[in-house]
């Protein structure tokens, strides 16, 4: 017993030892950008691929000089999805590691967990969650890149209405991002005159929604079912959808925005409408598209480096990371006030999710263009053509 | 009536996926008086561990049959490795012992695998039947059959060979076992190989339902030491009646109550059902020795 | 068995605040004072678990609820209803004993895994409310608290939370050692080791555990409120059955039935997600191979087993 004591105690200090020198070793003349994600945990699905994306950049960028001739230090935490634990890796992104920017918050409740700190702290976080709250109302240091989930639901009704299908039904997943995209098409439905006749929820882990589907088949008139969602729930409620033999369309969202939404829905997925950027039809834009040349760069860059399909998540760390690089390099320096004023004149940047242009009321620079609306056919994705 | 049927389909898809989780928990406890929460742990594994070969190019029947022998070899492990050293550790010990344990599995599996979803290809199509105006996928009658295949299968081996009783002995009374010359520790070690690959034949025979990733298992074990629970934890057969029964409450409540609230009803009624008989369903009475 | 002598309660008392305030001497910056404040919060809802786990040896794996109702209390109340934030903190407080008594009257009536399955679900519905209700409770992604004052003053940096937490500590540990000597202490001790043998010498078993039930809710519950007003954010989670496993483990790591256990039990797993992060993306595995070497070596727990280890070497 003693013997074991003593291993323990020796195993404790030496994990303890290595956990306080370890740690990137950067240098004054080095730019420190912070990344709190949530790589692991019920997130991981979004969260995994901004990781690789960020590291995956941040390499080739130090590989081509730099910005302004300095290395980028990237320094990455894993909340687990965790707003607490977000909280208190942020603490420590500031107090310890001393970055001057960051990208990162994976999901809306960690993103507002960290925002007061580094509002606080007149640090510029640029956030990769969806919901609209994050920028709205407007704080100084915090920007985002995704499409909001407002938005999302705009461009789906918007479509509804484009083909008078005004009496759906919708069926949400009861997480973060599902509840916060039902509450916004809740709001918006009464601007494209849409009525929602029959509202269901599912569990984000279930795996049989078929009663759900049979309440929302039953109900007479509806012309048209919305499934707000992300992760595995919309792929298991598309193939229950088709089991019970609904026939009228459905909508996913762009929280499905990936080729394995397809892989997993199967021939169920044929016919399947939903919002997404550019990116996932990178090969499939007109040459005259703005961003034809950098989604197809991303895709093929992050495709050869990890062996997973593009995903829009990696898209926004993407648009994050450079729209960051991109006012450094204006603010000529890393002054978190110069660069949090040159972020916010961010112009006409071409990135995956659309072509930014911020502004003092707008810290995401993104409107409803930025969403194409794209069809599932023989298991791939295509664009339907809308009047621009 | 069509849509009472189809929540009826519904609850026994999804609960005989229950049932086959509470099944592990079930033979694990029964053997070593273990709650054993790496038990979700094991079905991810056989689904994963499938998956990923079957993308490396095994065919499917050689790819399950690994799975299942790294399920059961899991087991082995997580019994020698971890329960084992600390046997006559308290239950509450124990318990957060297998919680490091899932921890640990899910951990290394995050690095192994992804974190993206996948799924297995249904073994007799994706074409649903059709019954008086409900359907059911044909996996979800394979998931059943598996179940009361190895409930059957359970019983036999329990009742039939010397190696079953001698683990059935074990469970009974490890000191007595003993002292008849039984290797409990083998026995024991065997519970959970079995345990293990019992999860994993879960996890292959589930996943084209449930589609896998490297967190299922989480939720998985909650809900497979619930339904053990409410059929009255130590009895197989108790163990698939409870998952059964677990499914069609939550199927019953989301189509006819609220499907937002309808896990927090399910957990109600298993409470009901717990104070109305303390045992579970069809446990045994406990006798407490004064 | 080694007859271990119970050291002093005042000693202890003291000990602890010897270590609040030299640590508090040692800190360079705020980022280690927001480590150390979360740990005495997450301490003294561990402590109130002790007292259910350790003194009445009941088990719940549903506790986070009552520390979710302690801390959307005081985001609800002054939000939606305009509410003094103190007097919020009272309400969680009572929000969560009512409820501990309320439900702890029928479930305390089961044994074992039946009990922690019952409040497993207690736990999981408590958590499931707080996501759906989002016209009340801003959903999954939670909403913001706002922040106590005092004399006008806002409390919000990590310093100001650690005395205050740490002081909430000193207290909460007090009032456990006074408990674990007194009456309903050796009542709730004696029904530990035999429900049966409690009663017939006259102990009412089914009060005394509801009273270890209600006081562990309300220890939970001050922590919940003090969680939410150092955030200044609150989300479902803080009552979700990953929390109330955690609050489990620090309990048993720590040492069942030691106050002090407790106390170190929440440092380290408070602490150790922090230190494992140079293992990128091996932490959960290093998490768990950390949780399982402890269990298995200090099988009573870190506190008894060092206390053995003393007691041997200096007897």
């Amino acid at each position: 017993m003693t013997r074991k004591l003593h291993l323990s105690i020796w195993l404790a200090g030496a994990a303890i030892t290595i956990a306080l020198t370890a740690g990137e070793s950067a240098t004054a003349q080095d730019i420190k950008i912070g990344s709190v994600l949530s790589a692991t945990g019920p997130a991981s699905f979004l969260g995994a691929p901004e990781e690789k994306t960020l590291r995956l950049y941040v390499d080739k960028i130090n590989a081509e000089g730099g910005v302004l001739g300095k290395k980028i230090v990237l320094v990455v935490y894993d909340d687990g999805g965790d707003p607490n634990k977000a909280r208190t890796f942020a603490t420590r992104l500031l107090d310890e590691d001393r970055v001057t920017a960051m990208v990162g918050g994976t999901t809306t409740g960690t993103s507002l967990a960290m925002a007061p700190i580094f509002e606080e702290a007149r640090i510029p976080f640029i956030s990769l969650a969806g919901a609209v709250e994050i920028i709205d109302p407007v704080r100084e240091y915090v920007f985002k890149t995704p499409h909001t989930d407002r938005m999302a639901c705009e461009k789906i009704f918007a479509d509804l209405k484009a083909r008078s299908l005004v009496k759906i039904g919708m069926i949400s997943g009861s997480d973060a991002f599902g509840k916060s995209m039902h509450e916004q098409c809740r709001k918006v439905a009464d601007k494209f005159g849409v009525t929602i006749l029959a509202d269901e929820s599912y569990g984000a882990q279930d795996s049989d929604m078929t009663p759900q589907l049979t309440n929302i088949k039953n109900k007479a008139g509806i012309q048209a079912v919305v499934n707000p969602g992300f992760g595995q729930g919309p792929a298991i409620v598309t193939r229950d959808f088709r089991q019970l033999g609904i026939a009228v369309p459905l909508y996913e969202s762009h929280g499905v925005a990936s080729k394995s939404y397809i892989e997993l829905a199967g021939a169920a997925a044929e016919g399947v409408r939903l919002p997404a950027a550019a990116l996932l039809v990178a090969e499939r834009l007109p040459a005259d598209d703005p961003q034809r040349a950098v989604v197809l760069a991303y895709k093929q860059a992050f495709e050869k480096a990890t062996g997973e399909p593009v995903s829009t998540f990696g898209g926004h760390a993407y648009d994050g990371l450079f729209i960051l690089v991109g006012a450094t390099k204006r603010a000529g320096g890393t002054d978190p006030k110069k660069v949090r004023d040159e972020i916010e004149k961010t112009a006409h940047f071409i990135g995956t999710g659309g072509i930014v242009n911020m502004s003092a009321t707008d810290h995401l620079g993104l409107d409803l263009s930025a969403f194409r609306m794209l069809e599932i056919r023989n298991g791939d994705w295509r664009l339907v053509q809308e009047d621009r | 009536m069509a849509e009472f049927l189809q929540f009826c389909f519904s609850g026994i898809t999804v609960g005989s996926v229950y049932a086959l989780v509470a099944l592990g928990f079930t033979i694990i406890y029964n053997a070593s008086d273990v709650v054993n929460f790496a038990q979700g742990e094991f079905v991810m594994i056989g689904g994963m561990v499938t998956v990923a070969l079957l993308a490396a190019g095994v065919p499917l029947p050689a790819a399950a049959l690994a799975a299942v022998g790294i399920g059961a070899l899991i087991g082995v492990l997580l019994h020698r490795l971890a329960i084992e050293p600390a046997r006559g550790a308290s239950p509450v010990a124990l318990i957060i012992i297998t919680i490091g344990a899932s921890i640990f599995i899910r951990g290394v599996a995050q690095v192994v695998f992804d974190k993206q979803f996948h799924k297995l290809p249904a073994f007799s199509g994706d074409t649903p039947f059709d019954l008086l105006g409900a359907s059911i996928l044909p996996q979800s009658l394979w998931v059943l059959g598996g179940a009361a295949a190895i409930v059957i299968g359970l019983h036999a081996g329990f009742d039939r060979t010397i190696v079953g009783k001698a683990v059935a002995a074990t469970a009974a009374n490890r000191l007595a076992a003993c002292l008849v010359g039984i290797n409990t520790k083998s026995m024991m070690t065997l519970s959970f190989a079995l345990a293990g690959a019992i999860g994993a034949i879960a996890g292959i025979l589930v996943t084209p339902i449930t589609l896998t990733s490297y967190s299922v298992g989480t939720l998985l074990a909650l809900k497979g030491f619930a339904a053990a629970m409410l059929g009255g934890i130590g009895n197989p057969l108790g163990a698939v009646m409870g998952g059964l029964l677990l499914g069609l409450i939550e199927a019953f409540a989301a189509g006819y109550l609220s499907s937002s609230y309808k896990d927090g009803i399910a957990f109600i009624v298993i409470l009901f059902i717990l104070l109305a008989i303390p045992s579970g369903l069809i446990g045994k009475r406990s006798v407490e020795r004064v | 068995m080694l007859a271990l002598q119970a050291p002093n309660r005042s000693v202890t008392l003291a000990l602890l605040c010897a270590v609040i305030a030299v640590l508090a001497m040692v800190f360079p910056s705020g980022y280690y004072y927001r480590v150390a404040a979360l740990v005495w919060i997450s301490a003294i809802a561990a402590i109130g678990l002790n007292i259910l786990m350790g003194y009445a040896g009941q088990v719940s794996l549903g506790h986070a609820g009552f520390l979710g109702i302690g801390a959307y209390s005081v985001a609800i109340g002054p939000a939606r209803f305009g509410l003094n934030p103190w007097l919020c903190i009272l309400i969680g407080m009572l929000l969560s004993t009512g409820l501990a008594w309320l439900v702890g009257r029928p479930i305390l009536r089961l044994k074992g895994h039946y009990l922690a399955i019952a409040t497993l679900g207690f736990g999981f519905l408590t958590a499931l409310v707080l996501a759906n209700e989002t016209r009340w409770t801003g959903g999954p992604d939670g909403m913001a608290v706002a922040r106590l004052s005092v004399a006008g003053v806002r409390l919000t940096s990590s310093v100001a939370w650690y005395w205050i937490s740490g002081t909430l500590l000193v207290l909460a540990s007090a009032v456990a050692l006074n408990l674990y000597d007194s009456a309903t202490g050796r009542a709730l001790r004696a029904l530990q080791a035999s429900e049966i043998a409690a009663a017939t010498s006259g102990i009412d078993v089914a009060r005394h555990k509801l009273w270890a039930f209600i006081i562990a809710a309300a220890y939970a519950s001050i922590a919940g409120s003090a969680l939410a007003f150092f955030d200044g954010f609150i989300t479902p989670d803080a009552a979700g059955f990953l929390r109330s496993i955690e609050l489990v483990a620090m309990v048993v790591v720590g040492g069942i039935g030691s106050t002090v256990g407790s106390i170190v039990g929440a440092g380290l797993l408070v602490t150790l997600p922090q230190l494992l992060t140079v293992f990128v993306e091996y932490e959960q595995v290093a998490l768990g191979f950390i949780i399982m070497l402890v269990m298995i070596f200090f099988r009573r727990g870190i506190v008894p087993s060092a206390q053995r280890f003393i007691v041997r070497r200096w007897s």
